[in-house]
């Protein structure tokens, strides 16, 4: 257990030392300067307009600087080897795993804690608390999908791009869903085919589209079926994710 | 290098992964397919947050809004698509889309094809001229689809001075050579079932004349319409006396 402290700790002063937060902080000013410049130029629904454009900026910088902060660590520690030198400690390798999430994780709060700030100036209190949640659930799944990927992959191009391919594909899915179902011509065997490999490439990705929604911010926060939704699809898809990565991580040959 | 045997893997992380995998598929299979209803079709944003939102590429933007556009309130089955759409809303859309790709037809496709079919005369009517409007934008490229909003303005909403004023409008705008002179021929026919008899036989010996008629066969069908026209007024002048 105390590896698993020290690891998250290490984490922790590693994102701090990488001046992270003062990142964090940056993109929260030009967030502000942003919603000033659009306050100036709308003409109607100035609130609504500022909330909707720096929550989908602010959802998109989180995510880009949690996956980037776990991939290029993992990377580096695996350089140093970090890795080899705690794996050879008399604890288990999920331990390392544990650790290494553990400390991410309290990142993740950190920024969803800190981009939800600027938003409590154009949203509701209930709406912006669920928003904060949610997207420090949604930076869990990136995280855990990240350390997968990069203890998988090892690189930092091709994990990073796995992220991004995962993420994007993620927040569409439903999209392309609702899409290939309005074919307006009879689907051929090809297209149904098509629209059953989509079909169950959906089944294996987390609802994302249905997290951090913007309409909690203007509208009303969500219900305690949707939040409970949230936190059940959270819990199953780090649980799916970190399962995947231990098994990845325990076959490994370093 | 080669990884360590399946039997380093500890019994309850493959437990766990068969269970988190089972779960997922679970949660997923159960939940509401996604679906978009007509009450979600939210207003059109502005062109110039569109082309942003696009990252330089309009294009492909409006490809994939078009897409997703279709995609609402449309079911298979019995029932009636897009009937509970908000046309207002539909236009700007479709507006929007043509704005990012001006060369697009799909929107206009859509309005006159599947938009215009609803069994609603107001929302036919409101995309017909949707289609009308946007013609003179760049008529030689889009007269298509406003012959086809000739005819239903025709033969569905049996509006023939409408009719008219489409079939009228392709005669006058769309010009370039690769038109059609069938395209630019409707408005006579349409004066024909008006009975602007007089009228149409005139237009219709008129591009005999101006030799834009080069095909044999459309020559034919003209010169055998137009004696058939002189026909009918010969025997309406017959009544009279």
């Amino acid at each position: 257990m105390s590896v698993v402290v020290s690891l998250a700790r290490t984490t922790l002063i590693e994102a701090v030392r990488n001046r992270l937060l003062w990142l964090a902080v940056v993109i929260v000013g030009v967030a502000l300067g942003l919603a000033q410049f659009l306050n100036q130029v709308a003409i109607t629904e100035s609130r609504e307009i500022q909330a909707a454009l720096l929550a989908a900026l602010l959802r998109v910088a989180a995510v880009f600087i949690a996956a980037t902060f776990v991939i290029t660590s993992v990377v580096r520690e695996s350089n140093d080897k970090v890795i080899e030198l705690v794996l050879s400690l008399p604890v288990p390798r999920a331990a390392y795993f544990f650790g290494k999430f553990a400390g991410c994780a309290l990142v993740a709060a950190a920024l969803a804690a800190l981009f939800a700030l600027p938003l409590a100036l154009f949203a509701q209190p209930a709406g912006l608390a669920a928003w904060a949640g949610s997207l420090f659930c949604e930076l869990l799944i990136v995280t855990a999908m990240s350390l997968f990927c990069v203890l998988s992959l090892a690189q930092v191009p091709s994990a990073f791009a796995a992220v991004a391919g995962f993420y994007l594909l993620s927040r569409s899915m439903a999209a392309m869903q609702t899409i290939a179902g309005a074919a307006l011509t009879e689907p051929s065997l090809v297209d149904r085919i098509v629209n059953r490999i989509v079909d169950l490439i959906a089944l294996l990705l987390p609802a994302l589209d249905r997290m951090t929604e913007t309409a909690w911010l203007l509208e009303s926060a969500p219900g305690a079926g949707a939040l409970g939704a949230l936190l059940g699809q959270t819990t199953i898809y780090l649980a799916l994710i970190g399962a995947a990565a231990l098994f990845d991580l325990y076959r490994k040959n370093f | 290098m080669a990884e360590r045997p399946l039997a380093h893997v500890p019994r309850l992380v493959l437990a766990l992964l068969a269970l988190g995998l089972a779960a997922q598929v679970a949660l997923r299979a159960t939940s509401a397919p996604p679906r978009a209803a007509a009450a979600d079709l939210a207003p059109a944003p502005s062109a110039a947050a569109l082309k942003l939102a696009s990252f330089g590429d309009p294009i492909a933007l409006a490809k994939v809004l078009m897409l997703h556009l279709q995609a609402f309130d449309y079911q298979s089955g019995s029932h009636v698509p897009y009937q509970d759409l908000d046309y207002g809303r539909l236009e700007d859309w479709l507006s929007r889309i043509l704005e990012l790709d001006p060369r697009g037809q799909y929107p206009l496709l859509a309005a006159s094809r599947l938009y215009a079919e609803v069994p609603v005369e107001a929302k036919q009517r409101s995309m017909l001229e949707f289609v009308y409007r946007e013609f003179f934008v760049d008529p030689n490229r889009r007269w298509p689809w406003l012959a086809h909003a000739t005819m239903v303005a025709k033969y569905r909403l049996h509006d023939l001075p409408l009719a008219r004023r489409y079939a009228a409008a392709i005669q006058r705008h769309a010009t370039a050579p690769d038109v059609p002179l069938w395209a630019g021929q409707m408005e006579a026919f349409i004066l024909e079932d008006m009975n602007e008899l007089e009228t149409a036989r005139i237009m219709i010996g008129g591009y005999l004349q101006s030799g834009r008629v080069k095909d044999p066969a459309e020559l034919k069908f003209l010169d055998q319409r137009l004696k058939e026209l002189e026909a009918r007024l010969a025997a309406r002048k017959k009544e009279k006396k």
